[in-house]
């Protein structure tokens, strides 16, 4: 938590996050929902938060979204800025905008996904103004 | 079974230290034992329950009971809940002694966080096997910036605005001059904050609580113990503590845990917050406090930002004096952990024992709050509430 760089990717890859990673990098951003009770969370999880089914799965989120929050880390060099986007899925995921003006940015923004390069053949979902 | 008026405060001890260069973690741990029990007039070998966090060095409690010499411990408790964690422990120890578990509980804070970065030690970080580390980390985010997306958002809903954030570290300062321990003594204005640098947006510099190493104790006995010593007591009156998190993605950053550990406290205290005469509240931002006083029930929600304008927060001057030891942050943050030192002031409060500058006239009941974690993400949220004998 004591990072002020954003420099390094720290990409946990495990049995539970593997295939988010391996969606990821094949350009699709997965949520998990569940069968049960057909709400979907995230993070990703094996049993379902909302009702405890370990009737789960992956699916594909339509990479749309709105900023629910942000800030810019301004001491970081280069300044990044980091964000809860709600998906139209409607669960918030922590993420950061790229590709933009970072004075521009505003809560309520449309923003749609994109994948930026994070090591290994992996990639990382991040969210750009739609 | 409830913990009002069962137990009570005999004990306290903050520090004088804010760098601690030239003092290892358990002597720190250890001479905040001893100020605590000499205030208490306890020995160590009275010591039947000792309370620790993550902070203690060792495995939970074990190795700080043996490092001091605690011979008669029979309850332990290392309940880790970031710097909220001292709060907890004032109600399990209240829990314990009420059950008859223990009669005298020693709980200890230590932390040397402006030293080991002196010293070249690895800044502590977050644990890699927590669920949520995956997908969080690789995006960069730090105590500052998730703390200042609850601003940013509560700004958006509410209309806060960082002139209003600024009047917390205005109030805060104004009680620091008098503390001659506190790490920043001098008086500041809302221009002084809003003029320092961004670092978090919208969160300036003088925002945030400062570094600070250091720490702090608390002895809590039964009635039966508290009667046979001379020291003003404090009673414990209700406590409550509660997690807040993401909940599976529907997040909301505009409230905090206070709003379970806060009505819970209440109920047991059976007192309102027009009661309360003095709070300590949780200050490693400004705008933990903002948040927390609208979820402890001080005003309204979306209210906190006219609340806390205008001088009402300083003491002598507003409704609600806080933090008047000059708080996380102008006094001391030990460790990074600023729970203890919200009780040691409403301690001091109850006891008519701050500084007289900053000390509530009649203050019969006192209020401390804790916020461990990440306002921005999860957290760890205690309450607890403190009366004179007559409360």
């Amino acid at each position: 938590m004591n990072t002020d760089q954003k420099n390094k990717i720290n990409l946990v890859v495990n049995s539970e996050s593997k295939p988010y990673w391996e969606g990821a990098a094949k350009g699709q951003l997965l949520i998990r929902a569940c069968n049960a009770c057909c709400k979907a969370h995230h993070y990703p999880r094996t049993i379902c938060p909302h009702c405890f089914s370990d009737d789960t799965a992956f699916v594909e989120a339509s990479g749309n979204g709105v900023i629910y929050s942000y800030s810019v880390t301004r001491q970081a060099k280069p300044p990044y800025v980091i964000a809860y986007v709600e998906l139209d899925e409607g669960v918030s995921m922590l993420t950061n905008i790229v590709g933009c003006e970072i004075d521009k940015i505003r809560i309520g923004q449309k923003v749609r996904v994109e994948f930026s390069e994070a090591g290994d053949g992996y990639a990382l979902p991040v969210f750009t103004p739609a | 079974m409830g913990i009002n008026g069962k137990s009570y405060i005999v004990g306290i001890y903050e520090h004088p230290c804010r760098a601690a260069l030239d003092k290892t973690l358990p002597q720190l741990h250890a001479e905040i034992a001893k100020g605590a029990l000499a205030d208490a007039g306890l020995s160590k070998d009275d010591v039947d329950a000792y309370f620790c966090a993550g902070d203690a060095p060792g495995l939970g409690p074990i190795n700080m009971i043996e490092y001091m010499g605690l011979n008669n411990v029979r309850h332990m408790d290392s309940t880790e809940t970031g710097g909220s964690s001292y709060i907890v422990h004032v109600n399990h120890a209240a829990q314990a002694i009420a059950a008859g578990h223990c009669n005298v509980a020693l709980i200890t804070l230590a932390g040397r966080p402006v030293a080991d970065a002196k010293e070249g030690k690895p800044v502590r970080y977050y644990n890699q096997q927590a669920p949520d580390f995956p997908f969080e980390m690789p995006y960069g985010p730090n105590v500052t910036n998730m703390y200042a997306m609850c601003a940013m958002r509560h700004m958006y809903e509410y209309g806060t605005t960082s002139e209003q954030l600024a009047w917390i570290k205005v109030a805060a300062s104004h009680h620091a001059q008098h503390n001659e321990h506190a790490r920043l003594r001098d008086v500041v204005t809302v221009e002084d904050v809003v003029n320092s640098p961004m670092i978090a947006d919208p969160l300036h510099r003088l925002d945030c609580c400062v570094i600070t190493d250091g720490g702090g104790g608390i002895v809590m006995v039964s009635p039966e113990v508290a009667k046979s010593l001379k020291r003003t007591r404090v009673k414990v009156l209700g406590a409550g503590e509660a997690p807040k998190h993401l909940a599976a993605g529907q997040v909301d950053l505009t409230y905090s845990g206070a709003r379970w550990s806060g009505p819970k406290a209440f109920a047991e205290a059976g007192v309102t917050p027009a009661d309360i005469k003095y709070a300590s509240v949780y200050d490693s931002f400004t705008i933990t406090v903002l948040e927390t006083l609208e979820d402890l029930g001080f005003c309204k929600k979306g209210e906190g930002g006219k609340f806390v304008s205008d001088g009402n927060l300083i003491s002598g001057v507003g409704k609600l004096p806080f933090n008047t030891d000059g708080g996380g942050l102008c006094n001391n943050h030990p460790g990074n952990r600023g729970g203890m030192t919200k009780v040691l002031e409403a301690v001091r409060q109850v006891r008519g024992e701050a500084h007289p500058k900053v000390q509530v006239r009649n203050c019969d009941i006192a209020l401390a709050h804790g916020t461990g974690g990440l306002l921005g993400s999860r957290m760890g949220s205690a309450t607890v509430i403190l009366g004179n004998e007559a409360a």
